[in-house]
């Protein structure tokens, strides 16, 4: 019996989610995605690919992820039981691997021996070149000049792995420039080529592609939550938002369940330094829809369409869209989506791992605060899952850094306390 | 072309009498493309006289900060014009200037998202009020938005979609009759930029195909960059566009007339 793929509600023949997404492309990709959507579709159906697929996320990275009950953290708030969906234990440290697995199976069973990623903080640059090098696949990984000095561990590893790492100095040299570079790769070679899209943004069918191999996040809280609380849906579940793969892993399989039934779900954005400061990552809280990268989103761009440059101190939610499904969600109450700033991320960060000796990655810090804040707000019989889509090893010597500078400002002789624990 | 020519707006009229008039001569028509805006947007209009004074239709582009179809040298072209105050309504100024010194027709390149900020109806609105001729929408397959072709029909423009060379016949077709203006064939897998040696070998059958269904002129472009380049393509199309070797001469200081009036010659077909 192999694992199935979800069956969640498909976009609809122009590709979108409600009005949310599409395919806004030149068009020598139209054909491309006409071929991806179509060899997906026969993947998705196909025990082969299934039972390779199923075989690779167990024995090769690890899965299915803990769903732990973080005590400490849980004493903490106050409030309802804090569980964390541990997508940090997976192979290569992040969920991205999840997809990236998947995508890099289908680039195989399409012919296609030269695949390309873009990538922010790096992770799923690391999960894109981890497949390729397994699979045997030529992978290149377009990355910010920005990215690529906050994150050069993860750089160093993608070159290990056998990548070709190319800088991009467009831009804001950060992850919507790297993610130009690779869909300029991607016209200019599309005939041998496969994109490896990190993230549930670009053009139909990615969004529901990239859900859809990331839902197993969802799926999987499912049989956990049910064998720990007798109940197989949590009363909230709370998750970082970039682009928005991990929180659609674990949103989706919830999301289309009637209302009485659902979660509540909570997105994370990144507020940067507050939303009102102009220098954030906050697409719903501060964006208007826009299109960009093949979809209509809410997007950072100005009153001219000109894209505004997004600011967040997590390279990976330094993105100024919002996946189209997710925008959906927002504007049907399916999910909110609320803002949180660098400081308290850095502060959810430290609290996180003194209570619970887990160091999240930085966007994951994002949730870990609105999660701590809302579980506070519920009766200890209720639950919030967290999704804690990834280990904060990336982000330690930009961490480092940025306490060292705190503490200078500050002329504290200790790194200080975080405000939420005070 | 086609006898079955039937213009739907005053817009599509205008381009179509261009095309028309370029082949009287025995040319190909010659299409310039330039970034508004650029080098600056007080030497822009010396630079877009110039190329009016040799084209048959002007391209002007809107500079954008995410140009997805752009090579490099549009890319840094559009991210001078936007550092030098240039973007979505400032363009629409600048063909207005132009407009009340030139009768050449003009059209606009623009990515969606700017049509989208301003407002479809309010941006079709101020390109008419500015003598825009028709609009050119690299990243908009006209499936997508059908609405964006009734509103510029609406407001007299025509509209160009794109084919490439991985256009399959349906998608050919479909695109070659949403065209009211020209239909812009790429002649590459790729984007817009000037190439080491000649890569237009994929143009005569992909243009075989197009002129099946196309009821307005076919232009050709991407990596025709002198007349040399021009002149193969002008063999088999109606008309040449080209760009990123226009930015490259304002970069370099040359002069941009003389380099415009040796492409147009180069259309001369045989």
């Amino acid at each position: 019996m192999s694992i199935q793929l979800p069956t969640y509600p498909q976009p609809d023949e122009r590709g979108r989610f409600g009005r949310f997404g599409g395919r806004y492309v030149p068009e020598t990709l139209i054909p491309a995605l006409d071929e991806l959507q179509a060899a997906y579709t026969e993947a998705r159906n196909d025990p082969a690919f299934l039972n390779e697929l199923e075989r690779l996320l167990k024995d090769f990275v690890g899965r299915p992820s803990g769903l732990y009950l973080a005590q400490r953290l849980t004493e903490h708030a106050g409030g309802a039981k804090i569980y964390l969906k541990r997508e940090d234990q997976n192979y290569t440290g992040a969920h991205k691997i999840n997809n990236c697995l998947a995508q890099a199976l289908l680039a195989k069973r399409m012919g296609k021996q030269r695949v390309i990623a873009e990538t922010g903080a790096g992770q799923h640059g690391v999960a894109s070149a981890t497949a390729a090098a397994l699979l045997g696949l030529e992978c290149i990984v377009y990355m910010g000049a920005e990215d690529i000095r906050r994150q050069a561990l993860n750089v160093f590893r993608m070159k290990l792995l056998g990548a070709e790492v190319r800088e991009v100095t467009s831009g804001t040299s950060t992850l919507k420039d790297a993610t130009n570079e690779a869909i300029r790769d991607w016209v200019t070679n599309v005939r041998d080529t496969f994109y490896i899209l990190g993230s549930v943004v670009g053009p139909h069918p990615y969004p529901a592609m990239v859900r859809d191999f990331q839902s197993i996040i969802g799926e999987e809280v499912k049989v956990q939550h049910q064998a720990l609380e007798g109940r197989p849906v949590p009363d909230a579940i709370v998750a970082c938002v970039g682009g928005g793969s991990n929180a659609i892993g674990i949103f989706a399989p919830f999301a289309y369940l009637p209302e009485h039934e659902r979660p509540l779900l909570i997105g994370t954005e990144a507020a940067g330094e507050g939303v009102e400061s102009g220098k954030h990552a906050a697409s719903v809280a501060g964006g208007r829809i826009g299109v960009l990268h093949g979809a209509m989103m809410y997007l950072l761009n100005d009153d001219e369409g000109q894209i505004v440059p997004p600011h967040s101190i997590s390279a990976g939610l330094d993105y100024p869209g919002i996946g189209p499904e997710h925008c959906l969600y927002s504007e049907t109450g399916v999910a909110q989506y609320v803002p949180v700033t660098d400081a308290q991320a850095l502060d959810a960060l430290q609290l996180l791992t003194r209570l619970e000796g887990i160091i999240p990655a930085l966007e994951t810090a994002h949730a870990i605060h609105a999660a701590v804040n809302l579980a506070r707000t519920m009766r200890p019989d209720q639950t919030v899952v967290v999704n804690l889509s990834g280990r904060g090893d990336k982000d330690v010597a930009e961490v480092m850094r940025l306490l060292d500078l705190g503490r200078e400002q500050d002329a504290a002789p200790t790194p200080r306390t975080p405000e939420v624990l005070a | 072309m086609t006898a079955t020519l039937i213009p739907t707006t005053p817009g599509a009229a205008r381009l179509h009498a261009a095309f028309a008039r370029a082949k009287q001569e025995g040319r190909a028509a010659f299409i310039p493309f330039m970034t508004a805006g650029y080098p600056t947007a007080q030497a822009f209009p010396a630079v877009a006289d110039a190329l009016l004074g040799q084209a048959d239709i002007l391209e002007v582009g809107i500079p954008y900060s995410d140009p997805l179809g752009d090579g490099p040298t549009i890319q840094r072209a559009s991210e001078q014009a936007l550092a030098g105050g240039t973007s979505t309504r400032h363009t629409i100024a600048l063909v207005k200037e132009l407009r009340s010194r030139h009768d050449t027709p003009i059209v606009i390149m623009t990515y969606v998202n700017p049509i989208y900020a301003v407002g479809p109806r309010e941006f079709m609105r101020l390109a008419q009020e500015a003598g825009v001729d028709g609009l050119i929408l690299p990243d908009l397959p006209p499936d997508q938005d059908l609405e964006i072709a009734d509103l510029a029909a609406e407001h007299g423009m025509a509209v160009t979609f794109l084919i490439a060379p991985t256009s399959t016949p349906a998608r050919v077709k479909l695109v070659a009759e949403a065209c009211t203006g020209f239909l812009y064939a790429v002649s590459v897998t790729g984007v817009t930029g000037t190439r080491e040696g000649s890569a237009l070998n994929e143009v005569p059958a992909m243009l075989a195909l197009a002129r099946q269904y196309a009821r307005v002129p076919v232009a050709v472009g991407f990596g025709v960059k002198d007349a040399e380049t021009a002149a193969q393509v002008a063999q088999v199309a109606d008309g040449v566009v080209v760009g990123s070797a226009f930015i490259n001469a304002v970069k370099a200081g040359q002069d941009v007339g003389a380099l415009a009036a040796s492409i147009r010659e180069g259309c001369t077909q045989h």
